[in-house]
């Protein structure tokens, strides 16, 4: 009985809570792995001018994910609600390395028609970091 | 005693979750072959087998466009030119678009006719869609702003409805 008990709290657990795979402090970690002991430390300020003006083209990260980055955004094109980016409004943002991978190689091109540099990456998540929800 | 009937209590409710999630497929499947074969007639309901990751991947930046709105070449088409998505790079790893390309053209519309890129540029699209049934200006309203936004005047096309008598053409 005890351990029906037991057991089905368990299974209800693992079923309500998220889990996610990496924090974004970890995420974090991994960038500067891949930015290597030459590049020079992240600055939160450079990843708010990074996120805010335009690079070359006419689009900056803004323009989906408005200047704030705990406000809900809204796709350029098609008009669709954006969830908040910064992790502190929105738990499951930088937690999952596959999802990050892929919108950083999307939005990259898009906004800069290139790859993103580890540096800009770094930056950029290091300012996403010091927004408060 | 008690935790036997408790076991009894849980199998039943797993086996009502299995049969309701079984029937529930099987209708959607029924409907979505409504209407599939009269002249000219037009699927007005594109019910298609849910794919989780269609709706995940495809309703990130839109909705996730009904198989059943393009043929299968077109969405072959599309599936093969994701990194240069109508101006933007909507590439997915290689099983993932697979999976999906699949799913589309496993359920695509039957119908011949060129292959193309865009719903809107289809025959069906422009002939449900003329100046006569739409006009010019109601296009350019805020609302609408493009044929794309098909949830504009079609409230349940997310879920492949586009009934007639759905429809609510914003002013």
């Amino acid at each position: 009985m005890n351990r029906t008990i037991v057991m089905v709290t368990i299974i209800s657990g693992l079923l309500v809570r998220p889990v996610f795979a990496q924090t974004p402090v970890e995420i974090l970690a991994s960038i500067q792995k891949e930015a290597g002991s030459g590049a020079k430390g992240f600055s939160a300020a450079r990843g708010e001018t990074f996120f805010k003006t335009k690079q070359g083209g006419d689009m900056s990260c803004s323009s989906c994910h408005t200047d704030n980055p705990a406000a809900t955004g809204k796709h350029a094109k098609t008009g669709k609600a954006i969830n908040p980016l910064a992790p502190s409004a929105n738990a499951e943002r930088f937690t999952d390395p596959a999802k990050v991978d892929k919108w950083f190689k999307r939005n990259c091109n898009d906004v800069l028609a290139r790859v993103c540099t580890p540096q800009e990456k770094g930056d950029f998540l290091t300012y996403l970091l010091t927004i408060r929800g | 005693m008690f935790n036997v009937k408790r076991k009894i209590f849980l199998m039943l409710a797993v086996s009502l979750a299995i049969g309701i999630t079984v029937t529930a497929a099987q209708a959607d499947d029924d409907h979505g072959r409504e209407g599939h074969g009269g002249e000219g007639h037009v699927k007005t309901t594109l019910k298609a087998p849910a794919n989780s990751l269609w709706q995940k991947e495809c309703a990130a930046c839109h909705i996730a466009y009904a198989p059943g709105l393009l043929n299968a070449e077109s969405w072959r088409k599309v599936m093969a030119g994701l990194d240069k998505h109508f101006n933007s790079d909507a590439s997915l790893p290689a099983r993932e678009a697979a999976e999906i390309s699949a799913f589309l053209q496993n359920n695509a519309s039957g119908k011949t006719g060129a292959a193309t890129l865009r719903i809107s540029e289809t025959a069906w699209f422009k002939r449900q869609h003329d100046g006569h049934e739409i006009s010019p200006e109601v296009w350019k309203r805020a609302a609408v702003k493009s044929p794309a936004n098909c949830a504009a005047c079609h409230p349940q096309a997310e879920r492949g409805n586009f009934n007639e008598h759905e429809i609510r053409i914003p002013r």
